[in-house]
This record gives structure tokens, sequence and C-alpha cells, in this order.
């Protein structure tokens, strides 16, 4: 019995129970955080705001990431090219037209939000499917070379000045090159919101949110609804994926990751379900990406340096690979702990000691140190560094984790083939008493366990 | 030969290799169009031939730095995506080596120990080159592979080792925990600057049909140690028992193991080689192109694996040929694209040979 089954086994409710634990908590410790920052209500809410953004973010970056290798098998490392070619994409279809004398140097198509955002889905699946198509047929480790390379390609093309600008279907569009692509469409939450006719509404609840926030609440309640609608996303992936992993098309997904030779044999085209497969995660991680970026007014092709595609692995492999819970679970972990924490330390740090003025690089930071023992200048040089120690710290967590705990907090659990329970009924369970490890171990599913995953033979890929 | 049998032999080749015949065509319009450039003089004979020294120089470096790979790749089993980092960290050990000695008693230390963080040293105005101050850059070299040892070493040691009999892809992703880690921990000291390392090195104009292509110092300085520490590899594995045992671990570690081979000394030894020739490459790399930030070995490192996949995983001589033909394509793309999509250039041919020979131009051959 090992730490992962306990860990579910305490939580009442399962893991749903343990995602609203973990959830509950993350929000406590941002609100301590902020009361430690001296925060007003505004502050707080904004903050708040924040962490829904990232953990929403993270998780469905991290589920799509499941469909591809807790569920297929496939490693793929170049998720955040898939994101700026659906980014990219959406803002092509989507901007304005172009205006001589306009803020933007580049127009777009000017067609609607949602033919926008299904316009950069289907750019990033179909991106996938070239990547797909000559490295899925060989090793794993291919697949990841090319991936990444697809994703530095990718982000050195919209770099690169050749598609600054040109010409499509008689208007000036583009991609704006290395100082970035302002996304001057009309904002996501207006254009939702509107297309329901439901903007008066909104408008009445941000002028209601006045009396909690007097001054300018707009932006705030946009924050919170933002957060709240990408939650929504990560249950509607979330459901989904659920969905695709118990149809049959997800049982050969699951049975190409334990043994695609197997998967063959029983007539299965592999290749063309781990074809699917990842086109699917690649518009998916697309959509992930437009909900990342649509709100932040511009894009820039250096945001998508493959740190993002290390973060959504942490993410991954931190919930555990192979379950659509875990992935939630990580996305929020990593969203809390490893990638806004750091950040708010440092914000804590400055607020409770003021007016410190950090050393501008490491030799200044050091010298003090040899010289009189003075620590305090190379603690506040690696505090005001944070951001980049943080990316240290992730890289030995990853290690610690592979080390450790490869199947993260709630990977390789056991999976039944079959439709009906196999476990126990309660009743005999309790007629003879201990017995109800072993069946555990063998397969059997905790009622109301809703995701489960990795065959009953899950050890099988461990090896 | 009958034209029959020619006829029906190139019939048969297009129905089994259609994406060969589609290659040879791709091949033939684009030499085709470089002539046409030459015949109607848009292109020059010499801009090609600086690009073709251009592309050999960029191999040199790229196969030096794969062959590490690539030994590590076959006996142990897994893509090491923290290959380039050990190249960055052996080109700033070794730069910090070189600005201390070119550079004492005419800078701060600290300052040239961090190879001029934040702009306060240059490396023009130490005047730094292999003509100029060659004990500094011997020196520097030195270290570099030195530093590079020890900390493939080190690493092996503490972080691989533990999961080595794991899958291939648990030690790749440990091994991009690695190299993360070593990345921002060479930007929180060294800095994010890209900076300036030598002074304009010398060169000869040499007369090329109808221009000159010019041949500096440090490109010579690349192609004597590039060449010397390959061939001593070559050596080194054709010639010692080392060799052999390598081999043998390639190609199935619990025999070599029962045969009385000492796996782990053997590792070590991939490591100790692989290392050295990674850290000098690094150096070499920075020598030659003359500006260093912390980014460079990663960059560099998606080009190696294309090389290594190239040549063929295991292969020592696939990674040098692997690192040419990426280094040309790299360079000589731009006679037909924009520059921007020089790297993009390298990888397609990789690609390319994923699909037509995905075992690598040295198939079958694991270390040497």
């Amino acid at each position: 019995m090992s730490v992962k089954e306990d860990i579910t086994a305490r939580v009442p409710g399962g893991d749903t129970g343990l995602i609203v634990l973990v959830l509950a908590s993350a929000y406590l410790l941002y609100l301590l955080a902020g009361i430690g920052l001296g925060y007003d209500l505004r502050g707080q809410l904004n903050s708040i705001a924040t962490l829904t953004f990232y953990i929403g973010v993270f998780a469905m970056l991290s589920l799509a990431l499941n469909l591809h290798w807790g569920y297929t098998g496939l490693f793929n490392i170049g998720i955040v090219g898939f994101m700026a070619v659906g980014v990219y994409v959406m803002a092509l279809v989507s901007k304005p037209l172009y205006v001589a004398g306009g803020a933007a140097q580049v127009g777009g198509l000017g067609l609607p939000l949602w033919v926008g955002i299904l316009a950069g889905m289907l750019a990033a699946a179909i991106l996938g499917f070239v990547v797909a198509l000559p490295a899925l047929r060989l090793r794993a480790d291919y697949l990841a070379i090319v991936t990444i390379a697809m994703s530095e390609i990718v982000r050195f093309s919209f770099l690169s000045g050749d598609l600054q600008a040109f010409s499509l279907m008689g208007t000036r569009v583009g991609f704006g090159g290395g100082s970035g692509l302002i996304l001057d469409f009309t904002p996501p939450l207006e254009a939702l919101f509107q297309a329901f006719g439901l903007w008066g509404v909104y408008n009445g609840l941000v002028d209601a949110f006045r009396a909690i926030v007097p001054t300018n609440p707009k932006p705030v309640v946009d924050g919170l609804i933002y957060g709240l609608l990408l939650l929504g996303f990560v249950v509607a992936f979330y459901w989904l994926l659920k969905r695709t992993g118990e149809s049959p098309f997800g049982r050969v997904l699951k049975a190409i990751r334990e043994d695609e030779d197997v998967a063959n044999a029983l007539g299965k085209n592999t290749d063309g379900f781990k074809i699917k497969s990842f086109m699917l995660g690649c518009a998916l991680m697309g959509l992930a990406g437009i909900l990342w970026l649509m709100p932040q007014g511009a894009v820039t092709p250096n945001f998508f340096r493959p740190r993002v595609t290390f973060f959504v692995w942490i993410a991954l492999i931190i919930g555990g690979a192979g379950s659509n819970t875990g992935s939630v679970l990580g996305g929020a972990v990593f969203a809390a702990v490893l990638y806004q924490g750091p950040r708010y330390f440092q914000n804590l740090v400055s607020t409770v000691f003021p007016n410190l003025d950090s050393p501008s690089g490491f030799g200044q930071a050091i010298s003090p140190l040899i010289s009189s023992f003075d620590p305090v200048p190379f603690l506040l040089y690696t505090i005001d560094s944070i951001r980049q120690l943080q990316l240290v710290v992730m890289g030995l967590v990853l290690i610690w984790l592979m080390h450790n705990r490869p199947e993260g907090l709630l990977g390789h659990r056991k999976e039944t083939a079959s439709v009906i329970p196999l476990s126990r009924p309660k009743s005999m369970v309790a007629a003879d008493g201990g017995a109800d490890e072993s069946v555990r171990t063998d397969g059997g599913v905790d009622e109301g366990d809703s995701t489960v995953d990795r065959e009953s033979n899950g050890g099988v890929d461990d090896e | 030969m009958g034209i029959a049998e020619t006829y029906s032999r190139g019939r048969a080749l297009a129905i089994e290799r259609p994406f060969a015949l589609v290659l040879g065509v791709i091949a033939a319009v684009l030499l085709g169009d470089l002539l046409l450039g030459l015949a109607t003089g848009q292109t020059q004979f010499a801009d090609i031939g600086t690009l073709v020294w251009d592309g050999l120089m960029r191999g040199l470096v790229i196969g030096l730095a794969g062959i590490g790979l690539s030994m590590t790749y076959s006996i142990l089993n897994f893509a090491n995506f923290a290959h380039g980092d050990y190249i960055t960290a052996g080109a700033f050990s070794g730069w910090a080596t070189t600005y201390l000695i070119a550079g004492l008693s005419r800078a701060d230390i600290g300052a040239l120990l961090l190879v001029g963080a934040g702009g306060s040293v240059y490396g023009g105005s130490l005047g730094i080159g292999m003509l100029s101050t060659p004990l500094a850059v011997v020196a520097g070299i030195v270290v570099a592979g030195g530093f590079a040892i020890a900390l493939s070493l080190g690493v092996d040691r503490f972080i691989f080792r533990p999961v080595r009999n794991e899958d291939g892809i648990t030690l790749l992703i440990t091994s991009i925990g690695v190299a993360f880690a070593l990345r921002y921990m060479m930007q929180f000291v060294f800095g994010s600057d890209v900076r300036g390392t030598t002074a304009q090195p010398p060169s000869v104009g040499l007369y090329f049909v109808d221009g000159t292509v010019f041949i500096d110092a440090h490109d010579i300085t690349l192609l004597v140690i590039a060449s010397g520490l390959m061939i001593g590899v070559h050596l080194l594995l054709q010639r010692t028992k080392l060799g052999k045992a390598m081999r043998a671990m390639a190609d199935n570690k619990d025999l070599a193991l029962i045969t009385g081979i000492p796996t782990e000394r053997v590792v070590r030894s991939t490591w100790i080689i692989g290392g050295g020739l990674t850290g000098i490459a690094g150096y070499m790399f920075v020598l030659w192109k003359g500006t260093l930030g912390f980014n460079d070995g990663w960059l560099l490192l998606l080009l190696i694996f294309a090389a290594v996949i190239l040549g063929g995983i295991g292969s020592i001589y696939g990674a040098i040929t692997g690192g040419l033909v990426i280094g040309l394509t790299a360079s000589m793309s731009v006679l037909w694209i924009p520059s921007a999509f020089a790297r993009a250039a390298a990888f397609v041919v990789m690609i390319v040979i994923l699909l037509v020979k995905p075992s690598g131009l040295f198939s079958g051959r694991s270390t040497a």
C-alpha cells in the first residue's frame, strides 16, 4: 500500500475531495499572504483572480498533455509551439481589419472571436498532424526531439521579419515579428456576454460591485469572471477527456500506451489512433494557449520559450500521468506553489523590508560574503532574481520527483477494463474483514472514485 | 545494362520509395536554382565559398559536441537534454579562466571570473584571441574540458545513477530537470546578457573564382583542435579495449556485465570522454563566434540532436558526419530561404532523414 492510496483514502470525497481540499488550502494560503502584504479587498480579489487564472491554464494544459502522455504514451515536449500557433492564428483571423495610422502595425481578417478560436485550434491540430506524421512511427524520444525542435522553429518563425506583415485576401495582416502583436479585438468577456445578449447584465454586475470596490471595479470583476470561465473550461476539458478515455477509442489509446504491438496485433490501426489522439491534444493545447493570452492585450514570440512546456510537464508529473484528476491537481499545485509562490514570497519580502536595494549582479552580491562574511547582499540578490531561481527549483523538483515519486500524486492507479465493478460488494468485504486490501490491489475500484486510470496490470510500463 | 532494365528499375524505385523520388526532385530543383543563380551572376562563387566554410566550422562544433551525446545515447540509452547546458557550463568555466589569465592586473578579479557580467569587462578590450593571448586560450580550453568532465561525472553520480535502471523516458525527463536547473543557475551567476568575448582575430583572404573568402585565426584553431580531438577519439575507441567494451555495452548491458566488463567504469569513461569533448566544443564555439550567452548551449543542442539522429545514434563517425551535414545545411540554406529559417532547414533535413532512413546514415554501428 503506498502513500498515494493513503492520501485519497484519508480525504473524504475521494479525488474530488482532494482537489477541493488542495484548492481551498491554496486560496487560504494566498489570502493569508495577502493579509501579510497588507492588501486591501481589491488587492485580495486581484490576487485570487490571478491565482485562479494560473490554476485554470495549467490545469487545462496538463489535462491536454495527459491525453498525449498519460493516455497514449506520446512524449510531446513541444506544447508551447501548439499554443503559439493557436494564439497567432486566432489573432490573424480575429483582429480587426488594418487601418492606416492605428496603433496596430498589422491588421487581421476581422472575423468574430469564436471563428478565430476555432481556426486557432484547427491550426494547432494541423501542425500536430504534420509533426506526428514522421515521428510517430519511430521511438518515443524521436517524437520528443521533433516536437521540441518544432516549438523552437515556430518561435523563430514568428520572430522573423519575413512574417511580420504580409497581404492576405487584400488586407494587410501579419504576425508582428519580434516586437509583438497587439491583440486589439473585442475583449473576450465582452464578446462572450454580447453573444448571449447579457452584456447589460454584466455591466449591472460591475456596478453592483461598486459596493465592495468603490473605484473602477471593472478590472477586478473581469479578472474574477475570467478566472471562473477558465475553471469552467477546466471542467469541460476534464469531462471531454474522461469521456474520451472511457470510450472504445480511449481504450485503444491505453492499449497502445501499454503495448503497441499487442494493440496492432489485435487489428487496431495504431498509427491512426495515435495521430487522432495527438491532434486532439494539440487542438486543446492551442485552445489553452488562446485562453491564456487572449486577455493579455498583446503577445510576443519570446513568451513561447520551452520553459512553458517544462512548466506543464512538471504540473503533469506532480499530479501523476494517466490521471485526469491528477492533472488538475498537479496544475493547481504547480500554479499555487511553484509558479506563483516564489513571486508572492518576493513581494512579501519587499513589503516587510521596503527600501532594500539589492545588488545588480552576482559579483556585487557575492563579494561582501567572501571578504567580510556579510550574507545580506547575497540574500537580497537571491530574492531579487527569484524568477530565475524558481526555474532552478523546478528543475530540482522534477529530478526529485523522478527519483522518488515518478507516478506523481495520483498516477499509476489500477483500472478495470470491465464495465461492471469488479470490487466485492460492501457487505462481503465487511464479512471477511481484512481482505479488502487484496481486493483493491487486484484492481478493485473505490466507491465514488470516478477517475481511475491505468490498466489493471498497470505495472507493465514501469519496466 | 539495357534501357528497359534501367526503366523498370526506375519504376520499381518510384513505387517502393516515393519519398526518395520526391526528395530527388526537390534536390534537383534546388541545385538547378543555384546553378541558374551562378550562371546569371546573382550568386557569386565566393559567397558560396564563405557559406561552405562557415557551415564547415559550425559542423565541426556540432560534431565535436555530438560525439559525447551520441555515446551516452547509445550506452546509457537515453537522450540527454542536459547536454546543451554542459556545453554552456564548459564555455563559461573556460572563458572565466581565459579572462582571468588575459586580464589579470588589468581588471577586477571578480568581474573577470564572471566573464564580464553586466558589461564590467569586455573581451575585446582585453584583446583576447588565439594569437594575441595564446596561453589564456589554451588554459581556457583545458579548464573547459576539465570542468565539463567534473560536472558530467557529478551529475551522473548523484542524479542519473539512482535511476539508471529505469526506462529511457524517465532518464530523459530527469535530464530536462538537470538542464533547467543548470541553465538558470548559470543565468543567476553570470547574468542574462550576451557578451562579446574576443577581439577581432587576424584573417587571410583567399581568392576563390570571383571573390575572396576570409579565413581567420580562430577558424584555423577550431579546425585543428576539432579534427585533432576527433582523430584522438577514433584511435582511442579503435585501439583500446575501452572501445570494445563500450560497443559491447551499447549492444547488451547485462551480457556485458556477465562477460566481466566493469560496466560502471565504462559508463564513467563514457562521461569523461563525452564530457571533455563537450566542454571543449563549447569553448571553441564561443571562441569561433565571439559571443557568449547562457542560452548558447541549449540552442546548439537541438542542432546536435539533429546531427546525432542524422548520423545514427551511437556512431561517432555518424555524429561527425551528421554535424557537418547539419552545419552546412544551416549555413547554406540562406541561398534559398530567408536566414530566419536556417535553423528550421536543419530540422527539416533531420525529419527527412527520419522519413527515409530512420536509423540514420551510419546505422547499425554502436560507438565507433
